[in-house]
């Protein structure tokens, strides 16, 4: 069956994915997400009951170390990158009313 | 013989013997690159300054005796995607395009540890999303073997590097294919080996299950000596996995007598270019003279491979990216109104659309109501295709096939239609979501001179077999395949 992609759900969407798209690009999302989703569907086609999802190939278990400080202070040299930044602190728009 | 023809272990020894001065071999490189660099744009970054300290100071360790190894003093590129300390690395893409990572990458210090002397930074798909390195954010790399095509991707400024003899060796990243499709594109060989093999520290993640860095040189032997190099065991990276085996030269052996090569039907169906399926047949011929034992067979779940790697690979994607967001670090956006505009329009303006596209399927096969449908059964069917693969392995040594269905599209003709670009990574994406070792090895050229590569597949943790295979393929066609690009347009 055809996937059919609501404006709802392309504005839901870009929220999650933090994204502001002008009209032309949501229409352009629209279609190719159609698009990809008739093509996933094809995984229906499995029968995948039973089968444990598969998040890793090998085995991950958790890897612990003692918490042992190994890095110096390189404040300085993290916010060389940030785009803005005040009293050694990254700047950021107001975030509190 | 010029130095740019050859390999990264034939300079390391000119180097250890005082033919050439480690000074000497980095500024010949960089004659080539600046003769060459307009026409094929490999790189984001070109470190002339920066390799030249590398090399007096890498040139006083080899004097002292202190650098010994095969790559001590070898110029090297690295993909712009894996960080290296106060040196730009931008994922070739507006948001990161003035990021300086404050440390290096594990595999970068590997390479720093075995003497290697990096010029700079290769150009890639923005964020390794793409399979022609069309989508940077610096403009397409080209194909050194004819500039009107495209070198593949993700990789595709470190494999036209090498061929075009910008740089011996370079490392590259594969999630899908991204760096044995551009091997098989440009004519060199290259390996992405078993998941957990080399650290991903300090690589920029996309899908954080799928991604692994890997050797891009001239021939099998520098690839088995880069990875002895790359790979390592740190505790840095959680998947980082403890190998039985690190000794990858080991297996340069002229040797295949008895290996069970098996040919799986599915990789030679429908939308396999005849001249790429003849050329993979013929290279399949000369290991079975040299006494493989070749059988076909049927794979199976072939198909099902694609739809589940873009499900989980943009589902991760779209979570490993949300990381930028104008705050720390890359680009911010120059008017907004409050902090999630602030968001929502640096990221917006700062990624391409390939990336937006993929952060957008990702965010939806993720999204309540989505998951089960979408990103379980995805994950499910990874499962089947591994237990697939455990089933060819079982009776298999290795497994061999094409790299991808064609030679090297021309520029600007593949973008327009994402869905049929993926198709192309039909024969490399299911060795990631596999977690799988794989390499492309030259085995010809198409009519129109561009070059086709023979995909080995090993199981986890069979390097060493898939490596024999491939040198023992080299050995008996005397590397014919494995020339660089003549770049003759420029002369002419």
């Amino acid at each position: 069956m055809a996937n059919v992609i609501s404006d709802e759900t392309i504005e839901y969407v870009g929220i999650l994915a933090k994204l502001e798209l002008s009209g032309a690009e949501k229409e352009n999302a629209k279609q190719d997400m159609e698009k990809m989703l008739d093509y996933i569907d094809t995984l229906n086609e499995l029968d995948t009951a039973g089968i444990e999802p598969m998040s890793h190939v090998f085995p991950v278990n958790n890897v612990f170390r003692e918490d042992v400080v190994t890095n110096g202070d390189g404040h300085e040299a993290a916010l060389a990158n940030a785009p803005k930044q005040k009293n050694n602190s990254f700047e950021v728009p107001k975030t509190i009313g | 013989m010029d130095i740019f023809q050859l390999t990264a272990v034939e300079l390391g020894q000119k180097i250890k013997k005082k033919e050439i001065s480690v000074v000497e071999a980095v500024q010949k490189f960089m004659e080539r690159i600046e003769a060459i660099e307009q026409d094929v744009n490999s790189f984001v970054t070109i470190d002339k300054e920066g390799a030249l300290a590398q090399a007096e100071a890498v040139q006083k360790q080899i004097d002292a005796g202190e650098l010994t190894g095969p790559l001590a003093g070898v110029p090297v590129a690295v993909k712009d995607n894996l960080c290296i300390e106060g040196q730009l690395t931008t994922c070739s893409s507006k948001i990161l395009g003035n990021f300086k990572p404050t440390f290096t990458s594990e595999a970068v210090l590997n390479l720093q540890r075995a003497g290697a002397v990096i010029v700079g930074k290769t150009n890639m798909d923005e964020f390794a999303m793409g399979s022609t390195t069309e989508t940077s954010y610096f403009g397409p790399t080209k194909n050194p073997h004819n500039l009107a095509h495209v070198p593949g991707g993700s990789s595709g400024g470190s494999c036209a590097a090498v061929v075009a003899g910008e740089v011996p060796y370079a490392l590259g990243s594969d999630t899908g294919g991204s760096i044995r499709q551009p091997s098989s594109f440009c004519g060199v060989v290259g390996i992405k080996p078993t998941y957990g093999t080399v650290s991903r520290y300090g690589l920029i993640a996309y899908g954080s299950s799928l991604d692994q860095i890997g050797p891009i040189a001239k021939d099998v032997t520098d690839c088995a000596t880069i990875l002895e190099a790359i790979a390592s065991h740190d505790e840095k990276d959680s998947t980082s996995v403890l190998r039985e085996d690190y000794d990858f030269t080991a297996a340069l052996k002229d040797d295949v007598k008895g290996m069970k090569i098996g040919i799986p039907k599915d990789y030679f169906g429908e939308g396999l270019d005849a001249e790429v399926k003849a050329a993979i047949q013929k290279a399949v011929e000369v290991l079975e003279r040299k006494g493989a034992i070749v059988e076909t067979f049927d794979l199976g779940l072939v198909k099902y491979a694609i739809p589940a790697y873009y499900v989980i690979a943009s589902a991760e994607a779209s979570s490993n990216l949300e990381r930028f967001d104008g705050v720390k670090y890359g680009y911010r956006t120059e008017e907004y109104d409050g902090l999630h505009n602030m968001y929502k329009k640096s990221r917006s303006e700062g990624f391409g659309a390939e990336v937006k596209r993929r952060i957008m399927l990702g965010s939806f096969v993720l999204s309540s109501g989505y998951y089960d449908a979408y990103y379980l059964k995805a994950l499910r069917t990874k499962a089947l295709i591994k237990a697939e693969f455990d089933k060819a392995f079982a009776k298999y040594d290795v497994i061999i096939g094409p790299a991808a269905p064609t030679t090297a599209p021309e520029l600007g003709k593949s973008l327009s239609d994402p869905l049929k670009m993926y198709l192309g990574d039909i024969y490399t994406i299911s060795l990631n979501l596999a977690g799988l070792p794989g390499m492309s090895v030259p085995v010809g050229t198409d009519s129109k001179g561009l070059p086709i590569g023979m995909q080995i597949i090993g199981d986890c943790f069979q390097e060493k077999k898939m490596i024999r295979a491939a040198y023992t393929y080299e050995c008996a066609t005397n590397k014919e395949h494995e020339t660089i690009a003549a770049m003759s347009r420029k002369e002419a």
